[in-house]
């Protein structure tokens, strides 16, 4: 990205969200920021960047959509049309910030509008880009942008942070959103395991939050989530295309910056002693970053870990998570008795409790029922790179048993 | 904008409620009344009568159907409604909120179609 398209991105969310005020609805305000920095661009070139990009944008922005409403006749809402902007602090846009946010992020909007949404007006991305992200036709997310953003004018969405009592359920929607953008990096795509650019988006958007709610230890436990994950992104993937497990991943291709900012974070987040279930998936995800080695890996405090997760957010993802660890950590009995309390019918092709059961079997010297599971796994896997995996490990599995 | 606010209830439920969970449930009502009219949004409001006084009309191509009970066999009926006049959804979101639902029903909010000059 050029110096310019850098500080576009940087000053887009507040710049929208200081023109959505002004014009009272968001899509007088995206053309109106559209058209601003486009003038950018051509102004930037000849005079270098200002001081206060975002600031230059708001005024540019404003101006066109006083333009806008002299041709039509009609009033503009805000202060007098002659203020600069440019002498604004960014964070006195944040209350303006905040709004945006908790519009997109309405929980009277489907989860998909909400996304889509957010990564479009805050994040800035082109409708082809977040169509890419959700591996949707370009066509169809454009469609479902524009239902979103009827949606918001006929249902009578504020540009409102909400009140005190709403807050933090309203904010535990916004997070959710965020880590669905995050995770949506990780639905695996023809060639690529990872999409990185969506990852980057969402850990772009919990920072920006970070930075609205400095004090919520949720968010940083999000963020730090995020962080884990992504230090070692590239690391999933082998040249060929096929998918490393954790234990192989070459930790030297870490990204140890990212596992230092995640850990701190984290550390800053956990001693403020309000606990929650992203705090706690960090916590796993830093255990396993900070060991050296796979055999080095904390697994006893992780499958604690699990157990405390269980209760913050039961699922059957987490309790196979558990069981992984408790036989990680030597405990493979007591392991399989917590896989065997899962409603098993509801699970029959879902991979990774499949690979699980199996690893566990395998462990207890039960190879026959091992094998059985694996097949089954390979059968239900809808990824190229995961069923690849599966064969190797079922082919290993085969020649150590020849030998 | 005006909206309706629908509330539906599971009839039997309903009926068979212990005194201290109607007080509790009536006790939501008056809030949402006491809210409304001090924001001045309050427009109307009502309950309904039960289904078993419901009448269906059904007019097709002229011919007059008429049938004891609702058009449709749902678990939960719809038991009254208010409309209101307020600038967004999370001001009826609020009223909504004031409401004890527990597994008795919901709330259905629907804007309305602004008035044609």
């Amino acid at each position: 990205m050029s110096d310019f398209g850098a500080a576009l991105k940087a000053a887009r969310p507040r710049a929208v969200a200081a023109l959505r005020r002004f014009a009272g609805n968001l899509d007088a305000a995206e053309d109106a920021f559209q058209d601003a920095a486009e003038r950018a661009l051509t102004a930037w070139r000849e005079q270098g960047l200002p001081d206060n990009p975002t600031g230059w944008l708001i005024t540019a922005g404003r101006n066109r959509l006083i333009d806008a409403a002299r041709k039509a006749g009609r009033e503009v809402q805000g202060d007098a049309p002659e203020q600069s902007h440019e002498d604004l602090e960014p964070t006195a846009l944040d209350d303006d910030l905040l709004r945006l946010v908790f519009t997109c992020c309405h929980s009277a909007l489907a989860v998909e509008h909400q996304v889509a949404l957010t990564l479009k007006v805050i994040a800035g991305l082109s409708s082809a880009d977040v169509a890419q992200a959700f591996l949707v036709p370009v066509r169809t997310m454009e469609q479902r942008l524009a239902r979103a953003r009827k949606k918001l004018s006929d249902k009578g969405i504020p540009f409102a942070v909400p009140e005190a009592a709403e807050l933090p359920n309203r904010l535990e929607a916004v997070l959710a959103t965020v880590y669905l953008i995050f995770n949506q990096g990780y639905s695996a795509r023809a060639g690529a395991l990872v999409d990185s650019r969506t990852c980057e988006e969402a850990i772009w958007l919990a920072r920006l939050l970070l930075r609205l709610f400095p004090g919520d230890t949720e968010l940083m436990g999000l963020l730090a989530l995020m962080l884990c994950h992504h230090a070692r992104h590239a690391s999933r993937q082998a040249p060929d295309g096929a998918l490393i497990p954790l234990p192989r991943q070459d930790r030297s291709a870490w990204d140890g910056d990212l596992i230092t900012e995640a850990t701190a974070l984290l550390r800053v987040a956990l001693g403020r002693g309000r606990p929650g279930p992203y705090q706690t998936q960090a916590a796993i995800a830093a255990l396993h970053c900070e060991a050296p080695d796979a055999s080095a890996t904390d697994w006893a405090q992780i499958a604690a870990l699990y157990e405390i997760l269980e209760r913050q957010s039961p699922g059957p993802v987490v309790t196979i998570n558990r069981a992984v660890a408790l036989s990680e950590a030597g405990d493979t009995e007591k392991a399989l008795a917590v896989l065997e309390q899962l409603d098993v019918s509801s699970l029959t092709d879902y991979t990774p409790y499949l690979v699980a059961h199996s690893t566990l079997r395998h462990r207890q010297g039960d190879a026959a029922a091992a094998d059985a599971l694996l097949r089954q796994a390979l059968e239900a896997s809808q990824h190229a790179a995961e069923r690849e995996f599966l064969s190797q490990v079922l082919e290993e599995r085969a020649q150590r048993a020849d030998v | 904008m005006e909206y309706v606010m629908l509330i539906y209830n599971a009839e039997e439920r309903w009926n068979a409620l212990s005194e201290a969970e109607e007080a509790r449930i009536m006790a939501g009502h008056f809030a949402i009344n006491e809210k409304a009219q001090a924001d001045g949004t309050f427009r109307s409001g009502n309950r309904l009568m039960d289904v078993a006084a419901a009448t269906t009309v059904r007019n097709n191509d002229g011919k007059i159907t008429v049938t004891d009970g609702p058009f449709a066999e749902t678990k939960e009926q719809l038991g009254g409604y208010y409309i209101f006049e307020a600038d967004d959804l999370d001001t009826i979101i609020g009223y909504a909120s004031l409401l004890p639902h527990d597994d008795i029903g919901c709330v259905e909010i629907r804007p309305l179609y602004p008035e044609t000059e």
